[in-house]
């Protein structure tokens, strides 16, 4: 064997083995990170985390009952706001916009809308709701989060629908349907599975941020009463008691954390069923 | 476009042909007296963007008759095909020149909608929506608001019926049209078309992903429905053609070279072009 040769078998061995090194690298992040979760939060998930509120500084024991709650409401009103808005302006844009500078306007806002930092987002929604109102609010908690939500519902959904093939399109159109019609009752529910994919992996994107709430729903030690009142959150949660100094907070912190990444797993793991199952179904 | 200039329109080749030389049955009522055109195109040319298409394309399409369009690929058959229903307009860039018309109605100008309702069309490859095969029957009707939901069921029965589908489907209407083989797709799609009453039934290559079995289906459901509507078919195929058309017109390059009674075109034309390709020393 010339000595090229030893060259280029050895070069190939090492590419294959340092590629594999940072493949191992990335799968093993997310495990260990699960793992240090489960070790040091498990413990904590217990019925008094999901139905109790904190206790007062310092004291053991109680829950963060109030928080999921307010996390759902936070997420629940963004995805109300940014999933139709995120929706149709996806239809638009397959649909309707076609190549013309209107829609190359939205395309382009939503890639720029999804690369702006979310803190930023929580500085707007707080100057825009929190300011004008006087205090903070689930409501403006909600209104940054839907901002993060409607460039990934738009450019998911405009993503899945641009895959619907023309024929069943023109399948629709040559019966009599008209274009919104044939959207609605053809396009769409072909493209069903992909677009609800889209939108749960949002939602579980947007359970997770925890910027945005700093400047507008804040926190809130008890109950909320109304969507108009500061109001917990769990990625809140996580922030405020991992820098306390409290054994109890900092295991009720994991605890939280292991909640909220269960959460966005079990999203993906439904977001990846569905959408491989629908595949077979929507294309024949 | 009254009806007795569409009669002084027909070819003169099928005046010159004597009788002896049908043997065709479809042909027995054709020699005799000609039913007046359901459709007319006159001088129509097309263009995607900067290609052109088709050039100045006169045909008329004889009510209760089949006609075949026949010529090789990407000789405008397909294009002409989907101007007559205006299918082609959803094209970005496509644009068209002359006239069409439906029982004299300029094409053009009317409701596309409605054209579309009047004109119904089978695609080349089955696409059947992701719906029941019920849904998929019901679909037309619904959409143009044809029938009460209660008419539905029977609706739905009639026309695959007439689509030869009905024994083969009874029992799983409800299951996903999906499931069907590909010839039994294309027969629920052209029970699609039928069930909105359509008065012309354009076909594109509709055999063309199917099996000989499935084929054969298909050719004896389009002689079956022709006492109710007029049948525009595009093939490749040439023996579909003889099989199934009363008239045939041949295409090349955007142009319409011969159109005739297809037993006319098949063994008499009148253009070298058409002989060449008919026998197969085409180019």
């Amino acid at each position: 064997m010339t000595a090229r040769n030893i060259y280029r078998k050895t070069l190939n061995n090492v590419m294959l083995s340092v590629t594999a090194l940072c493949a191992l690298v990335t799968v093993s992040t997310l495990f260990v990170v699960l793992a240090y979760l489960v070790y040091n939060g498990a413990s904590s998930v217990n019925l008094d985390f999901f139905l109790k509120l904190p206790r007062a500084t310092g004291e053991t024991g109680g829950g963060m009952a109030n928080a999921i709650l307010g996390s759902a409401e936070i997420v629940g009103f963004a995805t109300l706001i940014g999933v139709p808005i995120g929706f149709f302006t996806g239809v638009y844009l397959s649909e309707w916009g076609g190549q013309g500078v209107f829609s190359f306007i939205v395309r382009y806002m939503c890639d720029l809308l999804n690369g702006v930092p979310s803190i930023v987002i929580g500085i707007f929604a707080w100057t825009v709701i929190v300011r004008p109102m006087h205090h903070f609010s689930a409501l403006a908690g909600g209104f940054a989060l839907s901002l993060i939500l409607i460039p990934i519902t738009a450019k998911s959904t405009e993503q899945f629908l641009a895959e619907v093939p023309r024929a069943l399109r023109e399948g629709s159109l040559a019966l009599g349907a008209t274009k919104w019609r044939t959207i609605a009752s053809v396009v769409v529910p072909a493209a069903r599975k992909g677009i609800m994919t889209g939108i749960i992996l949002g939602v579980a994107r947007i359970s997770g941020e925890s910027a945005p709430l700093l400047f507008t729903s804040l926190n809130n030690e008890y109950w909320s009463s109304g969507l108009s009142e500061p109001t917990a959150s769990l990625p809140y949660m996580i922030y405020t008691r991992a820098i306390s100094p409290y054994d109890d907070w900092h295991r009720q912190t994991w605890a939280a954390g292991l909640v909220l990444l269960g959460l966005v797993l079990v999203a993906n793991i439904a977001a990846r069923l569905i959408l491989t199952r629908g595949s077979s179904s929507a294309r024949g | 476009m009254t009806p007795a200039r569409a009669h002084s329109a027909m070819p003169q080749t099928a005046m010159n042909t004597s009788p002896s030389e049908f043997n065709h049955p479809a042909q027995a009522s054709a020699q005799v007296q000609t039913p007046p055109a359901k459709m007319r195109a006159s001088n129509v040319s097309f263009h995607y963007g900067t290609f052109r298409a088709l050039y100045d394309v006169t045909l008329e399409f004889p009510a209760n008759k089949v006609t075949a369009l026949i010529g090789p690929s990407g000789c405008g058959k397909s294009t002409f095909l989907r101007s007559l229903n205006r299918i082609n307009e959803t094209i970005r860039g496509a644009r068209i020149e002359g006239e069409i018309t439906l029982d004299g109605e300029d094409v053009l100008k009317m409701d596309v909608t409605g054209l579309r309702r009047r004109v119904g069309m089978v695609f080349q490859r089955p696409n059947p929506f992701p719906k029941s095969i019920f849904e998929n029957v019901a679909y037309g009707v619904r959409v143009n608001g044809l029938a009460s939901r209660s008419e539905l069921p029977d609706i739905v029965e009639k026309s695959l019926r007439r689509a030869a589908l009905w024994d083969e489907v009874r029992d799983k209407l409800h299951e996903s049209a999906h499931a069907l083989s590909g010839g039994q797709q294309q027969r629920l799609c052209i029970a699609r078309g039928l069930a909105v009453e359509p008065e012309v039934l354009l076909l594109d290559e509709p055999c063309s992903a199917l099996d000989p079995i499935a084929t054969a289906k298909i050719e004896d459901l389009l002689v079956a429905i022709k006492d109710q509507c007029t049948i525009v078919i595009v093939t490749h195929n040439m023996q579909q053609a003889a099989r199934v058309a009363d008239n045939t017109g041949f295409f090349l390059l955007g142009r319409l070279i011969e159109h005739d009674r297809t037993d006319v075109i098949f063994k008499n034309p009148s253009k070298k072009e058409t002989e060449d390709y008919i026998t197969g020393r085409f180019g």
